[in-house]
């Protein structure tokens, strides 16, 4: 179908010598929002990071497309100017280097207007409850780990993808910086960014309005539905749908 | 970073500006290697008084008696008879660019030296192989009584100043480098501030060398006389050829009571030079000496500026930047001397290397037994980009005196995958990704110099890592 936005089809990856992914499929159209739940090790950023190029996780078998065009086979440079962004579990820093000039080299590279960072990322830093000097601060350094999560949402802000991959945003946030998350999930969402939110948990999900729930178990996605399924886990946990042992 | 993506960034490597090449027209050309002839031809050429000949033939006696340094990079490869020692371009001196032989002009143009005279030197020094072709300075620092020369000026025009401070902190004993440059320099600047005559704007020489199989053996020596200020900035770069090149320079400087000298060099020499150079600056009270040593080029480089302070209250400040890439050793570092109560000095180093470069930083610390409340405030930084490149540190610390507070750190950084892959996710390749790291880790380094010169460095190390034909 042309008009899906990404397609993943029976997609395997292993990482290290070890198959993690076992056949995952999936298709989003553009500007949907899926939520990929699942427990600790089911191969949630796994799947993500397969999606955004990461060269440690090595495709065995499978196919994706986005944006029109052959994924698997691109380096994570291109994916990204193509359209697709990956906001980590767990961001790692780059010392020496600030989030605004990192940015705008992003932007340099996609031949935009640089100007784009310092008119847009302020308001996102504000917004999210960022302190203002995280824009000159270096990249996810001496950050704590809600702050993180925090920072690599603005950077949607200037990068404005047409896929936003969104693995856990919301682990170690409280409650207002929370509201706050989900009131920028859901502006994106309605500008038409396509997303695909990991989360452990339901709560975030109560501020959005997903278009369907996937639920990952030992590398594959073993449920999919709308949002009540994220109720359902919500009461009843992971239990019913693991595999019997 | 992985092996291919590292094989890209070396193999990208630009033809840079700098590495043109001009057609070789000396007006005089010493026979290859080192003899009592040559330097006695040298000494002709300049039609030196006895005494100075006597301390060139003092230097050729402690050359040839003199083993090469017992540590650091491998020299093996340096044939000093496959050397010239001499290469006279021209045969006059020019104060204006328009009597500059019109190739060497040329040369000068494309390294921008007369853009940057005009927009903000007060001064400009130009050498092209063996001899300086050109000399300003702003007439209203001559008045003020401002020297800016050549060393064979000097020699003539103020044989007093020379014969106090040539040789007295680099004695020709010293190491086989400083030998081999007291018997055979040419060129080079000389610098005489009186007292508390501030020059506001930079004086610059520019070291050029053209010709191939070249050693260039330029002399500097600097006096502030108290109360002054001077900032000197070198440059200097080569065209790239098969056979090694040498440059062996020595540097002197003298910051006389309360005076303020800072020293900025930017050394881009192509990879086929050996640079191996003896600086070293004496601070006397309340004086204060900056090193400012940016290390890009060149195939192998030595090259320890110190300082010693002598004065109660006087400061070093040494800033260190070295970048090795393949087929490349930066050897640098810094030494301090405190030899007086309350003097104080700051370290700071940072490198990097990458594709197989290596760099190396050795810093002496002493603090004498009767120095007492001293400070130093060491530290050192390596960036390392893959796993063929290399950086070790050593810093000698010897503290005689135990009021003194040394604060002394290490560390050593590496860009990982992860990193990588982080900077991929949004939409920068590899290389930019390096060369923005890099460009980070020396931000705060390069923050220190000049606008021009801090957009030079950039596009410098931009160049290098990325690619991009400048
Ligand atoms: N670098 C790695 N080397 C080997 N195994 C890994 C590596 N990273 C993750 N794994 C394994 O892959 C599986 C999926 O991990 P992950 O995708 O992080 O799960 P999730 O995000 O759902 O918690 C886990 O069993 C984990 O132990
Ligand atoms: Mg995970």
């Amino acid at each position: 179908m042309s008009t899906s936005l990404l397609n993943v089809r029976n997609l395997k990856v292993s990482v290290g010598g070890k198959a993690i992914l076992f056949g995952v499929s999936l298709k989003i159209i553009p500007g949907e929002l899926h939520v990929l739940m699942g427990p600790n090790g089911s191969g949630k950023s796994t799947l993500a990071k397969a999606l955004a190029g990461d060269p440690a996780v090595h495709v065995t078998g499978g196919s994706a497309r986005f944006a029109g065009k052959s994924l698997l086979t691109q380096a994570a440079d291109v994916r990204a100017r193509a359209g697709l962004f990956l906001s980590f579990q767990y961001p790692v820093g780059m010392p020496g280097l600030s989030l605004s000039h990192f940015l705008t080299a992003a932007v340099r590279e996609r031949k935009w207007d640089e100007s784009a960072v310092a008119r847009e990322l302020p308001p996102m830093l504000n917004f999210l409850q960022l302190p203002s000097d995280v824009f000159s601060r270096d990249v996810n350094e001496g950050l704590s780990g809600g702050e993180k999560k925090r920072s690599e949402i603005a950077q949607l802000g200037v990068l404005l993808p047409k896929l936003a991959v969104l693995d856990e945003p919301d682990s170690g946030l409280d409650v207002d910086a929370l509201q706050a998350l989900a009131k920028v999930i859901d502006r994106f969402h309605r500008q038409g960014m396509a997303m695909l939110l990991i989360t452990h948990y339901s709560r975030l999900l109560k501020y959005l309005r997903p278009d369907a729930v996937h639920v990952m178990v030992g590398g594959k996605l073993v449920k999919s539905g709308g949002p009540h399924l994220a109720e359902e886990i919500e009461q009843r946990g992971y239990e019913p749908l693991l595999p019997p042992v | 970073m992985t092996p291919d993506r590292l094989r890209q960034i070396v193999t990208s490597k630009p033809a840079s500006r700098y590495s043109f090449r001009d057609p070789e027209r000396p007006v005089l050309r010493s026979p290859k290697g080192l003899s009592k002839v040559v330097v006695d031809l040298i000494s002709e050429q300049k039609d030196e008084p006895a005494w100075m000949r006597r301390i060139r033939h003092e230097g050729l006696r402690h050359f040839l008696r003199l083993p090469l340094p017992p540590f650091g990079p491998d020299l093996s490869r340096l044939k000093f008879d496959e050397l010239y020692f001499y290469l006279k371009p021209s045969e006059r001196k020019a104060q204006t660019w328009d009597d500059v032989p019109p190739e060497i002009q040329r040369t000068f143009n494309r390294l921008q030296l007369p853009k940057y005279e005009q927009e903000f030197l007060a001064g400009v020094g130009a050498q092209y192989d063996s001899e300086n072709i050109y000399h300003h300075v702003l007439p209203q620092l001559r008045k003020q009584g401002v020297i800016f020369s050549d060393v064979e000026t000097a020699v003539r025009e103020r044989p007093d100043l020379v014969k106090k401070y040539f040789g007295k902190l680099v004695p020709s004993s010293d190491n086989k480098f400083a030998a081999l440059n007291t018997a055979v320099w040419s060129g080079g600047s000389f610098i005489y501030v009186p007292p508390h005559v501030h020059v506001e704007l930079p004086l610059q020489a520019y070291f050029r060398i053209n010709a191939s199989r070249m050693g260039q053996f330029e002399r500097t020596l600097i006096i502030a006389d108290e109360g002054s200020f001077v900032h000197y900035v070198e440059g200097c770069s080569a065209p790239t050829y098969q056979a090694s090149a040498l440059h062996s320079a020595v540097v002197e400087v003298y910051a006389e009571r309360s005076a303020h000298v800072r020293y900025t060099t930017l050394q881009n020499w192509s990879k086929n030079v050996y640079n191996l150079v003896t600086k070293r600056a004496r601070a006397a009270a309340n004086a204060t000496v900056e090193w400012v040593d940016f290390n890009l080029g060149s195939g192998v480089t030595m090259k320890y500026p110190a300082v010693l302070l002598t004065g109660r209250g006087a400061r070093a400040d040494i800033l260190s930047m070295a970048y090795a890439g393949k087929h490349q050793h930066q050897d640098a570092g810094a030494r301090v001397l405190h030899l007086a109560p309350e003097t104080s000095s700051v370290i700071t180093s940072k490198s990097v290397s990458y594709g197989g470069g290596r760099t190396t930083f050795r810093g002496r610390l002493r603090v004498a037994p009767n120095a007492a409340d001293c400070r130093s405030q060491i530290s050192c930084q390596a960036l390392i980009l893959d796993r063929h490149s290399a950086s070790d540190t050593f810093p000698t610390l010897e503290v005689d005196n135990a009021s003194a507070v040394v604060a002394h750190e290490a560390s050593v950084a590496k860009i990982s995958d992860a990193q990588m892959f982080y900077a991929g996710t949004r939409g920068i390749p590899s290389k930019q990704a390096a060369a923005l790291v890099v460009n980070g880790f020396f931000e705060p380094l390069i923050k220190e110099l000049p606008m021009e010169y801090a957009v030079e460095m950039n596009r410098l190390i931009e160049m290098e890592m990325v690619g991009a034909v400048g």
